[in-house]
């Protein structure tokens, strides 16, 4: 393993500090382990919580900043965060209209957030969830625990914090971030294997010649492994699985998003957008916005996901509402 | 005290001896977990375990249920992940069954049926899901079924301890359909379910503990 790095056990306080310098408009509480708009919330609005293990930067922290979140709850590499941080998170962003919290579909982060919905009750705070699970790799069956949440989770945060700082209730924000992850589907694909901290290996073998297809975004394997394809045919692959469980005709509108895992260059990323524009229009998809990045990553996991969401006008005119944090910014 | 009973210094002494369990085979837990999951099993409740062990150092509690409850607390502010409420959640139902200075065999039995219930109530997962549930259900019937023989409580807990291990190393030929590793499908088949070794290592030290007594 080679990372800077000091030690396995202090990655997460030690990047909490760094963040914490790097933006005058984030605070950071590194005994709660959340990361706050400096500024608070302003009182009547309703606040966004996110949070999910670290190492998938700039989520969550990126996307803490006016038009999105309140405030985020960064866990170990990996590894969900705790109810005391989301409980904390909770009161100290609460403007007294109630809280949203952003749970991507995984069992721990889905636990660990339920738990702390019902601290927060407890302090009398209302709590609404939006689950997110756009991973269409991942077959829903009454068998699994159903898909997983990934790159939809950026689109979530960002529309119904867009609403938020219209002053929408907390039923209308939930409502809106509801619809935004039904209306979105993802597909991941990774070249390697990511390496965390902790363990100093790659999290699973992968030949020269082969790819991990519907990997998730922890550098758990995917559902297939196969022979390394020209990035047409794996966008096309990609696409399928995506327009196979949410079909799209002609004249649609798409919000899409071309992610980087951490390690892929931004070259073959805009190489990669330019493979799934082309096939959104052959089909006469409208793609009205995109984002082509690094926005949920996998430590250093060489790889790409795409994200289509299928977007009403409510959603393309909060998505271009002024946004201003780490790692997305426009309008301001 | 007499050698069939539970008291406060004997519940510290298993959390202790979980604690050395995991950090003796942490590496081990991340390995399965690697296989199926994404790796940090071994970490996060060496983590866990280890402030559970600080947490219970000058803890002086009256009853054999605190130190559980306590353990439990402990671990689900600081495992994370779906471990730390499933481990958290169950020390804290045992725990709370245990609201007495000593507790003899059938209380404790009782007591792991709390345990149990509390994970099966937060993971929704069923006997051969391939979770924690194939090693920690198999142990409570092999530990009641000593308890109602009328056996002692180190006979119950060694008991308890081989049927663990049995139903972790049947978890390997299982197709996951709960957690992170349901997510594999088929590809799950072939790897020793994480959750189940880690349960087994907490009976094995339960069942150790008691016989050093």
């Amino acid at each position: 393993m080679k990372k800077f790095i000091n030690a396995p056990e202090t990655v997460l306080a030690e990047a909490l500090s760094g963040i914490a310098a790097a933006n005058p408009g984030l605070k950071v509480d590194a005994g709660n382990k959340v990361i706050a708009r400096a500024a608070g919330t302003k009182p009547g609005k309703v606040a966004l919580i996110s949070g999910g293990g670290s190492g998938h930067e700039p989520l969550h922290g990126g996307f803490v900043g006016h038009g999105m979140l309140d405030a985020a709850c960064p866990g170990e590499v990996f590894t969900s965060p705790v109810p005391g941080q989301m409980l904390a998170a909770a009161q100290a962003v609460d403007g007294g209209a109630g809280v949203l919290f952003i749970v991507k579909n995984y069992t721990g982060d889905v636990l660990n957030f339920q738990m702390a919905a019902e601290l927060a009750a407890e302090e009398g705070i209302t709590v609404e969830t939006v689950l997110v699970d756009d991973d269409v790799a991942v077959q829903n069956s009454t068998w699994t625990a159903g898909r997983r949440g990934t790159g939809a989770t950026v689109f979530v945060e960002k529309i119904a914090g867009a609403l938020a700082e219209q002053g929408g209730s907390l039923t209308e924000v939930a409502d809106i971030g509801k619809r935004v992850n039904a209306a979105s589907r993802s597909f991941a694909v990774a070249l390697t294997a990511c390496t965390t901290p902790a363990s100093g290996k790659p999290g699973f073998d992968l030949p020269e010649d082969e790819m991990e297809v519907g990997v998730g975004i922890h550098g758990e394997p995917g559902r297939s492994r196969e022979k390394l394809r020209p990035a047409k045919e794996i966008v096309a692959t990609a696409l399928d699985a995506i327009l196979a469980d949410q079909p799209l005709d002609d004249g649609d509108e798409t919000i899409v998003m071309v992610n980087g895992l951490g390690g892929t260059p931004l070259i073959e990323l805009y190489l990669v957008f330019n493979e799934i524009a082309a096939a959104l229009a052959a089909k006469g998809v409208v793609v009205a916005r995109n984002l082509v990045g690094n926005y949920v990553t996998s430590l250093d996991m060489a790889g790409v996901s795409l994200t289509v969401c299928k977007a009403d006008a409510d959603m393309l005119s909060l998505w271009d509402e002024p946004v201003n944090t780490p790692a997305l910014r426009w309008g301001i | 005290m007499n050698g069939d009973s539970v008291d406060t210094d004997l519940a510290r002494t298993w959390v202790q001896a979980i604690a050395a369990a995991v950090d003796k085979h942490k590496d081990h837990l991340t390995q399965l977990d690697s296989a199926i999951g994404d790796a940090d099993h071994g970490t996060n409740m060496h983590r866990g375990f280890s402030a559970a062990v600080t947490a219970l150092a000058d803890y002086e509690p009256d009853t054999v249920g605190a130190v559980l409850v306590k353990t439990g607390t402990t671990l689900i502010s600081t495992v994370g992940g779906a471990s730390g409420p499933l481990y958290g959640g169950a020390f804290r139902a045992i725990g709370k069954a245990l609201d007495t200075p000593t507790a003899d065999t059938q209380q404790v039995a009782a007591a792991l049926a709390a345990g149990l219930a509390s994970i099966q109530k937060l993971g929704a997962a069923a006997p051969g899901d391939k979770t924690m549930i194939d090693a920690f259900a198999p142990a409570l019937a092999a530990f009641q079924q000593q308890a109602d023989a009328g056996a002692d409580l180190a006979a119950a807990a060694v008991a308890a301890a081989d049927a663990a291990e049995e139903g972790m190393r049947a978890t390997t030929p299982l197709q996951a359909r709960k957690g992170r590793a349901s997510y594999l499908g088929a590809r799950s088949i072939g790897h020793q379910d994480p959750g189940a070794t880690s349960t087994a290592l907490a009976f094995r030290a339960l069942a150790e503990t008691v016989g050093d007594r």
